[in-house]
């Protein structure tokens, strides 16, 4: 009598078992083949360049000249290289310290005030659309810097103080919740020992989330790499190596998004433009594998 | 559990490829209405896209909206892209009108573009502009090539002040540069160390504005008091002079069919080159009339009167 009552009771919760799994699963074997079919794209539209038009993979990667719409045409990619890693890890250097002392101050410091008001000001900062950045970066950034430093104040300079302040939402996020993870332990085993507050911050809470910041850090740098509009308005986008930080120079995104609709799809100054974007993609993979690596270096 | 795996990775690939094939069906469904449509002056339905130039796009979407507002069975998308997405989607099938401020043949592989049937429908002037404070006021095209490819890059050198040159150009892909390059300096130019690159107009106009001793180039539409507008050989830039043929520098703007347009889209190019759309929208927006012009220039820039 008892077993039909049992095996009732069961069924609903079997039921929502599977429910929930092939949900789930639908969702993520979506995720994936969207994941694989952007990669197997770029890719083949990248890869053409080298194996349908010839292009040697070590030109592009260090050639000085770019002009692949030019008689005859060239294809060196190394200033947008360079000036995607300038502009990226000049405004993470910008934003690293900025972003760490905001954290402390809101975690350490004043914790109620600063999680319950500051934090959802700086939040508010990645909500900023960023072609409202670049039009501040344009209207505000390059003035300055052109009445101030010589040069015409467009380039690196400018694109990397525009890029620090789009990355400080990320860098500093991380690192309050790095800071707020911290076992209460630490700390004031610290303080039982006579240490002051400054000393415990210093030589206990910032060396334990060390990975937890350098993970925010990586992840402002990749933000910042795969920023597009707003550097392309204050960077320049002559396709050169800059002589200075306040001459004109050019990122990956930039030289793809000046471009791509200019050129026609299959020809090779298209191709090229995909060839800079698999450049892009894999430096996120890399960016992703340090994350990754910094994730399983966590004290924590 | 492998099994289940693949079995959803299966159903997923299903669903999206399915998706795939529904839209190719809508757009041939649409196509084959417009072109099956009762042969009726009145009743012209169908639904296409234009894609491409977005120098043109402002024309197009306007006078695409009034064109719906008369043939309520017409749908109509405009999609800026630049003219090679224009080009390249009007060729491969995938939008029925490519706008482009080229011609096919600059663009394009020489089979690909003898499939598509241009129509002219607007002319674009353009003009060499620089910051209000250089003294300057007229540049030959040999003074022009030399400020363009760095052999000139202090103003002294043109008659101006003792002032470095900053070059705000179009990217080397650009239509617009494109023009400039062949119909003003005659030779294409490579793009100098320092030199600035901007597509959009209205981000060239500001620097020009801004920086000191600025150059650019500008559609004449855009021009205003932010910036100086120079002579070009001592003609002035006007719609006047482009019209005439004595100002050297200026562009179709095209719209693309590939073979010939269906009954619609046909209509809806018609409908382009009125005189009431000529007359009004296209001067209103700042292109100058194809049918003003009383000069001619094909692909290689022969002109004809």
């Amino acid at each position: 009598m008892a077993q039909p009552l049992e095996r009732q009771k069961a069924k609903p919760h079997i039921a929502e078992e599977w429910v929930g799994k092939i949900y789930t699963l639908l969702c993520i074997a979506f995720l994936i083949t969207t994941i694989f079919s952007i990669v197997y794209f770029v890719a083949s539209k990248g890869l053409s360049t080298f194996f349908i038009n010839h292009v040697n993979v070590l030109d592009l990667l260090t050639g000085l000249k770019w002009a692949p719409e030019g008689e005859p045409p060239f294809f060196g990619a190394l200033p947008f290289i360079f000036g995607s890693f300038s502009t990226s890890i000049l405004a993470a250097v910008i934003a690293a310290p900025l972003g760490f002392c905001a954290a402390v101050f809101m975690v350490e410091i004043a914790p109620k005030f600063g999680r319950r008001y500051l934090q959802p000001v700086i939040e508010l900062l990645a909500g900023i659309p960023s072609v409202v950045y670049g039009f501040v970066g344009l209207s505000v950034i390059v003035p300055f810097f052109r009445n101030v430093f010589p040069g015409q104040g467009i380039g690196i300079a400018a694109g990397a103080l525009v890029l620090s302040i789009m990355i400080l939402p990320t860098i500093t996020t991380i690192a309050t919740d790095a800071l707020a993870a911290l076992p209460k332990g630490l700390k004031e085993g610290s303080f039982a020992l006579g240490a002051t507050r400054w000393q415990t911050i210093y030589r206990i809470v910032l060396p334990t989330t060390m990975p937890a910041l350098m993970t925010g850090i990586v992840l402002g740098i990749a933000r910042a790499f795969g920023e597009a509009l707003a550097v392309q308005m204050v960077i320049g986008n002559a396709p050169h190596i800059p002589r200075s930080l306040f001459e004109s120079a050019s990122t990956l995104t930039s030289a793809i998004t000046l471009s791509m609709g200019n050129t026609a799809m299959g020809s090779v100054a298209n191709n090229a433009l995909w060839s800079l974007a698999m450049i892009l993609m894999l430096m996120t993979f890399v960016f992703v594998f340090i994350v990754r690596w910094l994730e399983g270096r966590s004290k924590i | 559990m492998k099994k289940a795996l693949m079995v959803m990775m299966v159903l997923t690939l299903t669903v999206v490829l399915a998706a795939c094939g529904q839209n190719n069906k809508n757009g041939n469904n649409a196509s084959n209405g417009a072109s099956n449509s009762p042969n009726n002056n009145s009743e012209i339905s169908g639904s296409f896209l234009a894609t491409g130039s977005s120098a043109l796009q402002p024309l197009v979407d306007q006078v695409s909206k009034k064109f719906m507002d008369s043939n309520k069975k017409v749908s109509i998308q405009v999609q800026a892209g630049g003219s090679g997405t224009g080009l390249t989607q009007v060729s491969e099938g995938q939008s029925d009108i490519g706008n482009s401020d080229v011609f096919a043949e600059e663009k394009l592989d020489a089979d690909k573009a003898a499939a598509l049937v241009d129509h002219q429908v607007a002319v674009v002037g353009m003009a060499a502009v620089v910051n209000p404070k250089v003294t300057v006021d007229n540049l030959t095209k040999q003074q022009l090539v030399d400020i363009f490819t760095g052999k000139v890059t202090n103003w002294k050198d043109v008659g101006g002040n003792d002032q470095k040159i900053q070059i705000v150009n179009r990217p080397s892909s650009s239509g617009t540069r494109a023009t400039f390059e062949k119909y003003a300096l005659g030779q294409k130019s490579e793009d100098l160390q320092g030199s600035i690159q901007e597509d959009s107009s209205g981000t060239v106009k500001k620097l020009v504005g801004e920086t000191p001793g600025a150059i650019g180039y500008l559609a004449l539409s855009y021009l205003d008091d932010s910036v100086k507008t120079v002579k070009y050989e001592g003609v002035e830039a006007n719609v006047d002079n482009v019209a005439n043929g004595t100002y050297p520098v200026w562009a179709y703007e095209h719209m693309y069919t590939k073979g010939q347009p269906n009954e619609a889209v046909k209509a809806f190019l018609d409908y382009m080159l009125s005189d009431e759309v000529q007359n009004g929208d296209v001067v209103e927006l700042g292109y100058i009339p194809a049918n003003k012009m009383e000069v001619k220039r094909d692909v290689n820039g022969n002109i004809t009167k």
